[in-house]
Order: C-alpha cells, then sequence, then structure tokens
C-alpha cells in the first residue's frame, strides 16, 4: 500500500492502479459493441438527406424482400406520445419529441434525422435495405441559425412549439425566453468608466468521444426486454426507452458496457428503443452501432450561439454591471444549455448590476445533449474576453482583476441564494503562483492569455453497497458508470474507511436490476452523490462489524471501537485482542451472517467548481495558424480522492475545450447538409497540437460533504476558449470574436488590422 | 456494402485482361487508403476490385543518374521513405510521401494511389507535377504515356479511361544543382488534409544563382492539381532573390481557383498559396544550391 497522503488521510489522496485498468490496456474490457449473442440480427437506421422535409410517404416492400432483411420498423410503430413535458423516470421531459428523435414523425428537421431502421442477418445486408427503402419528401427551407430562426416570419420547425411570451396562438421557433436580473443595469453603467461590448458567435461542436454509439436489445416473450449499451446513466436509459416504446419501466433492464467517452452525450437515448422494437419484431437479439458519421450528424452535440455581451467597471477596476443577450441552438428540438450560459455567464465576479436575457431556439441541426458544464463555455468565451478588454482599459493585471472581483463566500450567484465557500480566488491565487505564470514569454507572435469558469456541479441520487466477504475482502457495488476513474475512487472512499487496503476492495458496476436508482455519471456528480452513498454505506459495516465483535466479546456495540481496520474493545487491558477484519469476517456465520453495508443518497449542499487556466501562443502571421506553446489549469476539487484522475479530468476538459477555440466546427453546406461527418475534417486536437498540460489542484472543501469532495468533471472545459482568444490577442493584437479561431478567420483578422495600420499610415504621411 | 469480387493478379498481362473484361464494374486496389473507405460510404460501387500490389513492376523503385527514376505506382509510400535515392534526389517528393498520414497509413498508401484517386488536395500530386512526371498507363488499347500535369480532369476523375491502369512514373534524372521541395497548408499539426499544398523543384546555376529550370505544381486550390505554368516560367533566367519570388508567388494566385469549404475560405487559400510558393521556393532554392548530384 501506498505511503499515507496528508490531512489525515490513510487512501484519499494516493494514486493506486485503477482496477479497470488490466482489461482495458489488454484489451478484455467489453464496451457495448464488444457483445453478441446467439441469432444475433444487425440493425442500421435510413437517415433523412434532407435538413428540413415532410415525409410524404415510405415505401419499405423491396427492402423487406432483400433476402435476410427480418424487420423494417418506422416511427408508425411507435406509440404516439403526449406533446407535452412529462415525467420519464426522474426527469421531466418531452416524450413526444424524445420519440420524434429516435424515428422522425411525419417531418424529417435534421440532416441525419432517423427515418426508419433494419434488422438484418448481417450488418452489409442491414446496409444494402436502406437503399431500397423508397422514401418521398416534400422539401422545406432549412432554418440553420439563431438569427434565421428567430426573424419575423421564419420558416417554423415544431407546428405546436408555443412560448410563454408570445402566447397560445402564436407559431415560433423560439422555446423558451429567460430573464435573470438584479439591480439596476442602467445605473450600474452610469458608474462604469469603461464600458465594453462585443458580439459573439460559437460554432456547434461536438463532444467527440471515441466510441460510437451502440445498443443490443433483446425482447423477451415475456414482455422483459435487456438493453446492453455503452451509457452514461442505466437509469436514464431504462426510464427513457420504457417511455418511447411504451413498455411498464421495470420490464427493462439495463446492462451498461463499459464506455468509451460521453462528455454528457451519451445521457439519453438514440439506438436503444429501436433495438428492443427490432428485437420484438424478429424475436432476435439486435444489435446496432452507428458509424462516426452517424455520431456526427445525429447525437447530440452541443449548441452554437450568439451572445451579447456589455460589461462596465470603474477606472480603479471595480466591476459595476453586465448585460448580456444570449441565443442558444437548441437543434431540432428545444432544450439547449442557455439557461445555464445565462447563469453561469458571469457568475464569477460580484457584480452590482446583471441583466441577463436567454432564448432556446430551434433550427435543423441535431438535438443537442449535455457536453462538459453545457452552456458555460460558449458564455465565457464572451465575458471573459470582455473582462480581459476591461482589464487592458484599466491598467489592471487580469489575474488581480479577477481576484478584486471575484466571488467568495456569500456573494450572491446570479440566481439562488448566495456561495458557500468556494474556491475561485484559489484558483487565481494557483495560476498567480505556477511556474507558467511567473515564467517570462518572449518572441514575436507570441502571446499570454489567462480566463476563469465557474459551474453549477449537481448532487442527485446514488446507491452503494459494500459486502464484506468471508476473506474479509470487500466488494462496492454501484450504479454510476465509471466515465473517468469512478471506479478507483470509489474503492478508494471505502477502503480509506474500513481501514483496508485498496487492492481487497473490488468495484463494481451493477446493471439496472441489481442496485437501486442512480441518477447518470454527468453534472460533476459522481465522486461527490455516490462517493457520498459509498462512504456512508461503508460506514454502514463499520456499525455492523462492532456488533459482531461486541457479541463475539459479549459487550455492548459502544464499548467497541473501529480504527485503522481494527476492532478492539474501547477499555484496553483484559484477554480480549483487538481483530481486523480479515479476522472477523471469517467468523460472520457464527454472528449472524454475511454484512451487507447499503446507503443511498440524495445528495444536498453542492460545491459549485471554479477553474482559472493560463496559455501561451504563437501564432503565424502568414497562415493565422496558432501554436499553444503552454497550457496550465488551476481547479478546485475540494478533496482530490485520487489525484491522477483528477488531473486527467482537469487535462481532458482543457483539452476538449482549446479544441473547441482552435478548430472544432459543425459545417453545413448552404442547404444544409453537414459537410463535416469525419473527424479529417471535424478537426479535434491531436496529441501534436497540445503540449503537456500543467495541473494545480486547489482543495477548499465542500461544507457538509464528509470528505469535503467538489466534483471535477466540467469545468476545466469552460475558460480555455476564452484563454485562448486573450493569448491571441495578447500575440498578434486582433480580438476575436467567433470560435473557432481558426486559420482562415484569424488570418483575416490579421489582414484587416494589417491593412487598417497601413491605411493609417498612408493617412499620416 | 454490397458484394464484391476480390482478384489479386500476380502479371501485369493478367491484372490488365481482368480490368479490359470488367471494365467500368472493375477498380483497381493499391493501398485502399481510399477505396476501402468510398466502398464502405458506398460512393463507388465497383462489382471486382482488382488488387494490384502483388505485380512486382507495380512495387518496383529503380533510379540511376543516368536514367532517372521509375517509380511503380503501387510502391507504398513509406518504401519510398526509406529509399536513400529518394531522399537524396527528390527530397520534395519524399516529403510529400512523408506526410500522407501515419506510418501505418503510409505502408499502405502509394503515391499511383494518391493521383488515381483524383483528389485535388493529393499531397504527391504536386510534387510530381513540379518534377515533371510522366505517368505510364497500359490498358486493351495497348500503352500510353501521359504528363501527370495533365492527368486530373476534375474531382474524383482522371484520363484513365475503363480497362486502363497506372504502371508507373518516369522522373528524368536530376540535374547537378537542383532539388525540389513540397509544403502544405493544414490547420492542425497531423492527420489532416492540404489546404494548400505547394511543389516546386529547382534547377540552379550556382555561378550567379540563376534559375536553369523550374516548376510548381499547387494543390486544394481548383478542381484539380494545378502545374503553375507562368510562375514557373517567370523565374527561368532570374537570379532567385526576393522579388523573383514575389512575382512567382503573385503568378501561382493567379492559376489558384479555389473554393470556400469546410477546410478553408478560397479567399484563405488564395493568401496562403503565396505564402507556401514563396516558402516552397526558398527551401527548394536552399537544396539546389547545396546539392551536387552528379
Amino acid at each position: 500500500m501506498a505511503a499515507s497522503s496528508s490531512n489525515g488521510f490513510r487512501v484519499i489522496g494516493t494514486r493506486p492502479i485503477r482496477h479497470d485498468g488490466v482489461d482495458k490496456v489488454t484489451g478484455r474490457a467489453k464496451y457495448g459493441a464488444d457483445y453478441a449473442f446467439p441469432g444475433m440480427l444487425h440493425g442500421k437506421v435510413l437517415r433523412s438527406p434532407h435538413p428540413h422535409a415532410n415525409i410524404k410517404s415510405i415505401k419499405i416492400d423491396k427492402a423487406l424482400a432483400l433476402p435476410g432483411v427480418k424487420a423494417i420498423v418506422t416511427s408508425a410503430d411507435l406509440p404516439a406520445l403526449p406533446d407535452k413535458m412529462e415525467a420519464a423516470g426522474e426527469q421531466a421531459i418531452n416524450l413526444n419529441h424524445l420519440s420524434m428523435n429516435i424515428l422522425a414523425r411525419g417531418k424529417a428537421l435534421y440532416d441525419g434525422h432517423p427515418i426508419a431502421a433494419v434488422a438484418a442477418t448481417s450488418p452489409h445486408i442491414a446496409d444494402e435495405a436502406l437503399r431500397l427503402i423508397e422514401v418521398e419528401y416534400e422539401l422545406l427551407p432549412p432554418v440553420m441559425t439563431v438569427e434565421d430562426a428567430m426573424k419575423p416570419g421564419a420558416t417554423i420547425l415544431l407546428p405546436s412549439l408555443r412560448n410563454k411570451e408570445d402566447g397560445p396562438d402564436k407559431e415560433t421557433n423560439v422555446a423558451a425566453h429567460l430573464q435573470f436580473k438584479r439591480g439596476d443595469v442602467a445605473e450600474g453603467f452610469k458608474q462604469a468608466d469603461y464600458v465594453i461590448e462585443r458580439e459573439f458567435k460559437t460554432a456547434m461542436v461536438h463532444q467527440g468521444y471515441i466510441e460510437p454509439h451502440n445498443a443490443v436489445g433483446i425482447y423477451n416473450a415475456d414482455g422483459h426486454a435487456t438493453i446492453y449499451c455503452s451509457t452514461q446513466g442505466s437509469f436514464v436509459v431504462r426510464a427513457l426507452s420504457a417511455a418511447v416504446l411504451g413498455i411498464a419501466e421495470g420490464k427493462i433492464k439495463v446492462v451498461p458496457a463499459e464506455i468509451g467517452g460521453g462528455f454528457g452525450g451519451k445521457t439519453t437515448i438514440y439506438l436503444e428503443p429501436l433495438s428492443v422494437l427490432l428485437s420484438q419484431k424478429t424475436g432476435h437479439p439486435v444489435k446496432l452501432t452507428m458509424t462516426r458519421a452517424e455520431v456526427l450528424r445525429a447525437t447530440g452535440p452541443t449548441s452554437g450561439s450568439t451572445i451579447r455581451c456589455k460589461m462596465g467597471a470603474t477606472k480603479d477596476g471595480k466591476l459595476v454591471a453586465a448585460q448580456c443577450w444570449l441565443a442558444y441552438e437548441a437543434g431540432a428540438f428545444p432544450g439547449s444549455p442557455v439557461g445555464a450560459g445565462a447563469m453561469t455567464i458571469v457568475a464569477p465576479y460580484n457584480i452590482p448590476n446583471i441583466l441577463v436575457d436567454a432564448y432556446d431556439v430551434v433550427v435543423n441541426r441535431p438535438k443537442t445533449a449535455a457536453y462538459r458544464a453545457p452552456g458555460a463555455s460558449n458564455a465565457a468565451m464572451a465575458s471573459e474576453t470582455v473582462l480581459d478588454e476591461l482589464a487592458e482599459k484599466c491598467g489592471i493585471d487580469p489575474l488581480e482583476m479577477r481576484l478584486m472581483n471575484g466571488s467568495e463566500e456569500g456573494t450572491p450567484q446570479t440566481v439562488g441564494p448566495p456561495f458557500k465557500r468556494i474556491g475561485f480566488k484559489e484558483t487565481v491565487e494557483a495560476i498567480k503562483n505556477s511556474p507558467h505564470y511567473k515564467s517570462k514569454l518572449t518572441g514575436a507572435n507570441r502571446g499570454r492569455g489567462v480566463a476563469s469558469g465557474f459551474w453549477f456541479n449537481v448532487g442527485l441520487q446514488s446507491s452503494a453497497t459494500v459486502n464484506i466477504h468471508t476473506d474479509g475482502t470487500v466488494s462496492v457495488v454501484i450504479g454510476s458508470v465509471d466515465i473517468g476513474g469512478t471506479r478507483a475512487a470509489q474503492a478508494m472512499i471505502a477502503a480509506e474507511v474500513l481501514g483496508v487496503d485498496i487492492n481487497d476492495v473490488r468495484p463494481t458496476i451493477a446493471d439496472t436490476d441489481s442496485i437501486g436508482h442512480t441518477d447518470v455519471t454527468g453534472g460533476s456528480r459522481t465522486c461527490f452523490a455516490t462517493g457520498w452513498a459509498v462512504y456512508e454505506a461503508a460506514q454502514d459495516c463499520v456499525r455492523q462489524l462492532k456488533e459482531r465483535a461486541a457479541k463475539l466479546w459479549e459487550k455492548k456495540p459502544d464499548e467497541v471501537v473501529f480504527e485503522n481496520g481494527m476492532l478492539s474493545p474501547a477499555q484496553p487491558g483484559g484477554e480480549l485482542k483487538p481483530m481486523s477484519i480479515k479476522q472477523i469476517a471469517s467468523r460472520l456465520a457464527r454472528t449472524g451472517g454475511p454484512i451487507v453495508g447499503r446507503a443511498t443518497v440524495n445528495a444536498r449542499g453542492v460545491g459549485p467548481a471554479f477553474a482559472t487556466v493560463c496559455v501561451d501562443v504563437e501564432v503565424d502571421p502568414d497562415t493565422g495558424k496558432t501554436q499553444i506553446l503552454r497550457a496550465t489549469i488551476a481547479q478546485d476539487a475540494g478533496k482530490a480522492i485520487h489525484p491522477s484522475y483528477v488531473e486527467g479530468q482537469m487535462q481532458g476538459g482543457m483539452a476538449q475545450g482549446l479544441g473547441w477555440g482552435l478548430n472544432e466546427e459543425y459545417f453545413y453546406d448552404d442547404r444544409g447538409i453537414l459537410r463535416n461527418t469525419g473527424l479529417l475534417d471535424y478537426r479535434m486536437p491531436t496529441c501534436l497540437d497540445l503540449p503537456a498540460i500543467e495541473t494545480a489542484i486547489v482543495e477548499v472543501p465542500t461544507p457538509g460533504h464528509p470528505l469535503g469532495i467538489r466534483g471535477v468533471g466540467e469545468v476545466s472545459i469552460v475558460p480555455p476558449p476564452a484563454a485562448l482568444a486573450n493569448a491571441i490577442y495578447h500575440a498578434v493584437g486582433v480580438r476575436m470574436t467567433e470560435l473557432p479561431m481558426s486559420p482562415p478567420r484569424l488570418l483575416k483578422a490579421i489582414l484587416k488590422k494589417r491593412a487598417a495600420g497601413e491605411a493609417q499610415a498612408a493617412a499620416a504621411d | 456494402m454490397h458484394a464484391i469480387n476480390y482478384e489479386a493478379p500476380k502479371s501485369l498481362d493478367e491484372a490488365v485482361k481482368l480490368l479490359a473484361a470488367h471494365g467500368e464494374k472493375a477498380r483497381p486496389l493499391s493501398g485502399g487508403t481510399d477505396l476501402l473507405i468510398q466502398l464502405r460510404a458506398g460512393t463507388r460501387r465497383p462489382e471486382f476490385v482488382v488488387d494490384i500490389k502483388q505485380i512486382p513492376e507495380l512495387t518496383r523503385i529503380s533510379f540511376s543518374l543516368q536514367h532517372g527514376l521509375r517509380l511503380g505506382a503501387a510502391a507504398p509510400c513509406i518504401s519510398i521513405h526509406e529509399n536513400s535515392d529518394m531522399r537524396k534526389y527528390y527530397p520534395g517528393l519524399t516529403e510529400a510521401a512523408h506526410l500522407i498520414g501515419s506510418l501505418q497509413i503510409q505502408s499502405r498508401a502509394t503515391v499511383g494511389g494518391n493521383l488515381c484517386n483524383g483528389s485535388p488536395a493529393a499531397d504527391t500530386t504536386p510534387a510530381l507535377i513540379a518534377l515533371g512526371a510522366q505517368a505510364r498507363v497500359i490498358g486493351p488499347k495497348g500503352e500510353r504515356t501521359v504528363p501527370v500535369d495533365g492527368f486530373c480532369l476534375a474531382p474524383g476523375r482522371t484520363v484513365l479511361q475503363p480497362g486502363e491502369l497506372l504502371v508507373e512514373f518516369h522522373i528524368p534524372a536530376p540535374e547537378r544543382h537542383s532539388s525540389d521541395a513540397y509544403l502544405r497548408f493544414i490547420p492542425r499539426n497531423e492527420m489532416d488534409i492540404a489546404v494548400v499544398g505547394v511543389g516546386a523543384a529547382l534547377s540552379l546555376d550556382v555561378s550567379d544563382d540563376r534559375v536553369v529550370e523550374a516548376r510548381i505544381g499547387l494543390g486544394a486550390v481548383g478542381p484539380t492539381p494545378i502545374f503553375a505554368a507562368e510562375a514557373s516560367k517567370s523565374l527561368i533566367g532570374k537570379t532567385l532573390d526576393a522579388a523573383a519570388i514575389e512575382n512567382a508567388a503573385r503568378l501561382a494566385i493567379a492559376v489558384a481557383t479555389p473554393i470556400d469549404d469546410m477546410r478553408g475560405t478560397a479567399e484563405f487559400r488564395r493568401h496562403v498559396v503565396g505564402v507556401l510558393t514563396r516558402r516552397t521556393l526558398a527551401k527548394a532554392a536552399e537544396r539546389a544550391r547545396e546539392a551536387n548530384q552528379r
């Protein structure tokens, strides 16, 4: 066992090898696409080649006649669902929209929208069958941007969509208008010596998880179904699939496979109900896997957006007012993360006067899904670059500007009660004190940028079981899918409480029949909430262990002490020798039977997350290409259980944020067709595009959590695009307001500045 | 994916017969780095796939100072990079071949395949154009030679008729002070496709740094790879100074006909043609001055 870490912990804070590591490096780990069953059929999905069209007819006869084709389903095979918000499991969702996204009903709303699904004896036959399905479309004009969608007289995507403001009679593409207000912005701006107002555009981007979506559905003759799939939330898949299929939730079992990345994109359903429906029709297990093109065209990216951000400061750097306007692409159905964007946009700062308007807008693009701190990176791109400009105007170092105005305990949030103890300023200090920020950056066309970010984090529900086996080893059973080191962290928490070796703890992720309800691995909640449940379940074991020792020693449980894995009498001396868990484990049968610790939580008091980053770049002024020279992130983890995985989350989010800033974008042509449906032209950074990302973990414990944990999964993606924009400005003197800051865009800005400079010089002559 | 017939002839004769018999229904398979993707995406649906890598003439690389280079159409890119004559005498073509994908991809991908796929963004084509490469083609009606700068007709379309097969490239022997270079612009640092590619080959009279021969090839800035004839001609007889290079860059931009797409705007591409023409010429010149090929 590794040496003790600081703060009195024995296991927490150390870096043991993850329990799922060997399976993963030897290729034994089973991902969703690895499942195979006797008699299994293969499914494929026919997708709309048009972004917006009425579906006049779908003819499947020719495709059904192809030898090897066993079944074809369309939306006619799914129950019609109410067009209003309804409960599906634990969430409220418009089930009609959910169902229409699984299989188009009447209308195709984006390039790639599923029209029909085929099951055949081989994937190749299924693929050929798709070519034989005849669909008659009536083309409608595509509506691709929030500006076009919000225009008076815009083509309407969803005829039944209404918003509160416009009332029950007006057709609209605006699903919601939210407003957040504090103080009086007009008065606030009057106090400002400097006001900066900019308009930003950010492109729709995808999470870019390497593993495509997959599902194997097995429908049994008794009406029960099993789904094997890679998901971030097996209980969500169960609830949503049950709702779409019209099957009772309890009749579906979801077995979560290993998952090759999700970042929020695997918190909903696409193929899962189709696999069950095709299995029901054929009597065979049916497997569907997406190609990369399908993933990009038809799963949930995050919103592109238009944001206007106006902020004012006094000349000594005090922020006095902020007014923001945000419109986010929801995709084909309502539900962009614009609310989160609005609530995070100025959250790191204590600003007395705020007015934020936010619009959720449907467009002919795939329905967006969650992506790591959904909505916050877009927003921070706006506010954190405007803040950089204000700092420059005031002549104040941008980190000092953040410290002067930074949120702390007691600062009001944009919405909700004031912050409890938070670690925002500590992340700024950590960057200030980092070797990176202290180093000098020299050389032409080089610049340094900083930015900060906020994310709420969530708590929600988790269940955990901890079993003491007869040899004294321990198994931890949870319902949280492991997407970033969850098993290792949960095993460490149990090992810490029980005082056993980390290698004597086996963590397992159970299917939906084998563990209590557990919400998605998302919202940076798993280590916080599931960790809390595991902590309590292990404490439950401790209580029971004390009872057993008391029984053997003929004492009362409160006369037994448990410390470092040893049970001993509270009164030392006498003949009773301390017992280890191993010793007592072999005697459980004689003291009342097995020990199973259990706990559930509906975790409250979640600790918000903050991060601050620093980025150095060099720009080629002839081509507009940006090379990232150095990057550092400081983030508050509350308490880092396994520091390597905390650093991994920080680096991973930062890498994605830098990719978002540099080159990633959904590129639709004039007809609304997605042109970059592969990872060649959807340009995520490769390892040669990023430096090793330096990390500084800040630990400001979350008040109320038994271990002080703060979620670490998301906030790292919030500041990087803005930091990159600030660095580019300090390198070549142009303020970029559009993402991505790809070479063509940056070169255009550089040449424009150069031309303006030359014109000015000519005028001066 | 539809069902296909796979053939792997051992001789050129056999390959020509197979291709002639199946005409438009057949497609030669070289490295497959484009064709397999097209088959899986359904953008090409040949009934016969004729694997040409088992034919000795097609994978051969032979070089002599008297006769120049004969490069088999199906020689994998990695074998070009591993060939010391190629690195010494044709460093530009070699670096173009070495830019295509990862090492694994380079072990499959071929220069012939790169050309026959007909993509305007093919990395090796501007390098071949710069070197004045000739393509030897065999078909049902016999043999013919086509200059590489006239080989591509449109995106995905070449001069090859149904049944015809590209056998090899012939590149003239290098002059004493000659060399070449290829540079491409990509938004990332790897695993990317040229947004602009420029190949240049120069032969110099080092006594007065005068250009004896010059050829510039452009990629990804038109429906086909482009031989920048005016830009090339403008350099001949000139001292390779900043003004000459600037003039050539301007003439190269003038023949580029790029489009706006997901890889870059037309405006951006035209600008970068100038940037890369300057950089490629400088690099080729530096190599040519240092070269002593005979």
